[in-house]
């Protein structure tokens, strides 16, 4: 994955800027707490909720563990529907390959639909080099689009902006794109949405190309699947003659019927709804109806790495809701610009560092992005246990070892900066299997305990700057239990 | 060696510590949820597509031509696209010029249309959808996308279906189907769902059961 936003700091760095912008922190406040207690009531209202998760994941785990056999199935089936198969293994082949294809069409320019995949993969930048314009078409897209911003949620990609800063972002930039804002254009949620439709429906009316990623692709059958709510989606996929997807290889189902489980636990997990207001599927091209030209671009670009974790690949399951997102405390404060990748928040916490490596400074600090307090996993639709993830990833981080990259298998050095971490690891160590090294030690600091500073000096100072250094006890727990022969009698 | 052999290759090494065959996927989840009548999964789908904002009107097959008059007329609609399949006494009673679903006509030609009448393949209750898969009273998929204004015709109780999984059996593969729930709606701003973004602004469902009472059915 390339898509590290270049000279990004390090997670806490950027997110130390971004608890001090009060605007940003009272934005997500106000969304994350909107759509939890929605997500909360819309989950409650099916009673095989807890069922229907575990499903998900076995449908998901089942895919990978397969995965090569489905890939070549989806392949097949899309072929024999009338579409072309692309596969790129990384970034920069994916790029050259829709570029090339747009090329082909003559084409100027291209609409998109949102899509996770190409915006890793900085599809845009790679189209803009090349003479190519993409309009975004996502509302919140838009709105990251003409405020030459950058996403902060999977979901909702401008969910750092309120409403205002939505209206002064129109009033100034639509001009510049196309159709320019209506005059007089207020703050309201439903003028804004008017002033979308009308600025982008232009652009799809002449869109020749389309551009879009997919939520689910169906390996027996070579259906493809996209979610969503604006209809934006349904101009990119129907009007224009050209269309092409560039999907990740883990967005593979293996059966028709697999979509029941996805399409009830999806909608529920991202906006809270019964049923998002628009699904598409289409499998390859349908004469008369729709582009007569289809490219499926399947996309690895670290994916492969990941599966090559034991356990990390549960990253994989991953559909892109963003429930973890949305109750995460981490995220709510500190935003989704701070994670330095178009995955924010939990999920993006594990699937960053493992698409892209845990080299990077950012990388290498995102597994501590969390308090591990596990609200991410209960909500998690495919029940990844992103916790287990992080803590294995941190250990990866302090200890370096062996990993996948680019396919290789490659030994990883301890990253920088947790030499007292590790120091202070090994010192544990020695003692626990020295008893009487501990012993002396515990009636040391029990003795000494008065004396104990407040906070630990040299490189310790930063640990315990945040938290308060736990008491000592006035005995050693060895002691007592000896002393007292293990608390019988009542002893204290 | 191209990309698609180093990726599956890439794949296979990855999944080297994987071994043995895994059971079948464990479905313990309901095909439907709760046990309801015929009319009262009528009556649910009536109530969760009125949740979205889709406006729901309830006819027999007699009243149907005079219901989807009277809904374009009180649009003020003077040009409807219909699908070529469409049944013809359907559009009896109005006066709105009939613009054909055909190969030819541009998105700027369906952009001037004011409104768009279809039946529909299926419909979920529990979600409040309705599924439209093609089929000749439904047309291309364009149609129902570009217009502002969309009637949608259900026949109820046979088009209805409680929930996903039962919609999913009804469906072909191979054919294109859109899935709509309510009208263009958008969460972009703060979270919070707004109704009319690109689609149809305005969506109305014909719910219409046969001349006869339809306790037929449930005897």
């Amino acid at each position: 994955m390339s898509g590290t936003f270049v000279g990004m700091p390090a997670f806490p760095a950027a997110a130390h800027e971004a608890v001090n912008n009060q605007t940003l922190r009272g934005n997500l406040r106000h969304a994350t707490h909107t759509i939890r207690a929605k997500r909360a009531k819309a989950v409650a209202e099916v009673s095989d909720w807890a069922a229907l998760r575990e499903a998900g994941k076995q449908i998901k785990d089942h895919t990978l563990r397969h995965l090569d056999r489905y890939l070549v199935q989806l392949e097949e089936s899309v072929t024999a529907a009338g579409g072309t198969v692309h596969w790129a293994a990384d970034a920069d082949e994916a790029n050259r390959i829709v570029t090339r294809l747009v090329k082909e069409t003559g084409e100027p320019e291209v609409v998109k639909v949102k899509s996770m995949a190409t915006q890793e993969i900085g599809l845009n930048e790679a189209l803009e080099a090349e003479g190519i314009r993409a309009y975004e078409t996502d509302l919140a897209e838009l709105i990251v689009q003409l405020g030459k911003d950058r996403p902060s949620h999977i979901l909702v990609p401008a969910i750092h902006r309120n409403r205002g800063e939505i209206r002064d972002i129109f009033r100034r930039e639509m001009g510049e794109w196309g159709r320019p804002a209506p005059e007089g254009l207020t703050d309201t949620p439903a003028e804004l949405a008017e002033a979308a439709r009308l600025h982008l429906r232009e652009k799809f009316l002449r869109a020749k190309v389309g551009v879009s990623g997919a939520n689910f692709m169906v390996a027996e059958t070579g259906t493809l699947v996209v979610v969503e709510s604006e209809g934006n989606g349904r101009m990119c996929l129907t009007l224009p003659e050209t269309l092409i997807s560039v999907v990740g290889i883990e967005k593979i189902v293996p059966t028709w019927r697999d979509l029941e489980v996805f399409l009830q636990t999806l909608p529920r997990s991202s906006t809270a709804e019964r049923m998002n207001p628009y699904t598409s599927m289409w499998t390859g091209t349908t004469d008369g109806d729709g582009p007569q030209t289809f490219h499926l671009v399947l996309l690895d670009n670290g994916r492969t790495d990941t599966l090559a974790d034991e356990v990390g690949r549960q990253a994989l399951r991953c559909i892109r809701c963003s429930a973890c997102l949305n109750v995460c405390p981490v995220y709510e404060r500190a935003g989704g610009h701070a994670y330095g990748s178009v995955y924010p928040g939990p999920i993006g916490a594990i699937l960053s560092p493992q698409l892209r490596g845990t080299q990077s400074e950012i990388d290498a600090s995102l597994p501590y992005a969390s308090s591990l307090c596990g609200a991410c996993y209960e909500v998690c639709p495919v029940a990844i246990d992103i916790p287990e993830v992080l803590v294995h990833l941190r250990e990866r981080v302090v200890e370096g070892g062996e990993a996948v990259r680019n396919g290789n298998k490659v030994l990883l050095k301890p990253a920088k900066g947790h030499a007292a971490e590790r120091a202070a690891m090994r010192a544990a160590r020695w003692a626990f299997s020295h008893p009487a090294a501990l012993r002396t030690g515990q009636r040391l600091a029990s003795r000494s305990r008065r004396l104990h500073p407040r906070t630990l000096p040299g490189p310790g100072r930063a640990w315990s700057g945040t938290r308060d250094l736990p008491a000592v006890p006035a005995e050693p727990f060895r002691d007592w239990w000896q002393r007292t022969n293990g608390g019988k009698g009542g002893a204290k | 060696m191209s990309s698609r052999e180093r990726i599956l290759g890439r794949v296979r090494r990855a999944l080297a510590d994987v071994r043995g065959e895994d059971g079948p996927v464990e479905r313990a989840y309901l095909r439907e949820h709760g046990e309801r009548s015929v009319e009262e999964t009528v009556d649910l789908l009536a109530e969760n597509l009125a949740d979205y904002r889709a406006i729901v009107h309830r006819c027999t097959e007699g009243e149907l031509a005079v219901v989807v008059g009277r809904l374009l007329a009180e649009r003020g609609a003077k040009k409807v696209v219909t699908p070529a399949g469409l049944p013809v006494d359907w559009l009896a009673a109005t006066d709105a010029e009939q613009v054909p679903d055909h190969a030819e006509s541009t998105p700027d030609e369906l952009d001037r249309v004011d409104s768009v009448v279809t039946g529909c393949a299926v419909a979920v209750a529990e979600t409040g959808t309705i599924v439209l898969d093609g089929g000749p009273d439904q047309g291309r998929r364009r149609i129902t996308l570009v217009p502002d204004h969309h009637i949608c015709v259900v026949r109820v109780p046979d088009q209805v279906v409680s929930s996903v999984p039962q919609a999913l059996d009804r469906l072909d593969p191979t054919r294109p189907s859109t899935w709509i729930s309510g009208p263009s709606a958008t969460s972009d701003i703060e979270l919070d769902r707004v109704e009319g973004v690109h689609g149809p602004r305005t969506l109305e469902v014909v719910l219409v059961s046969g001349d006869r009472p339809s306790t037929a059915a449930e005897s």
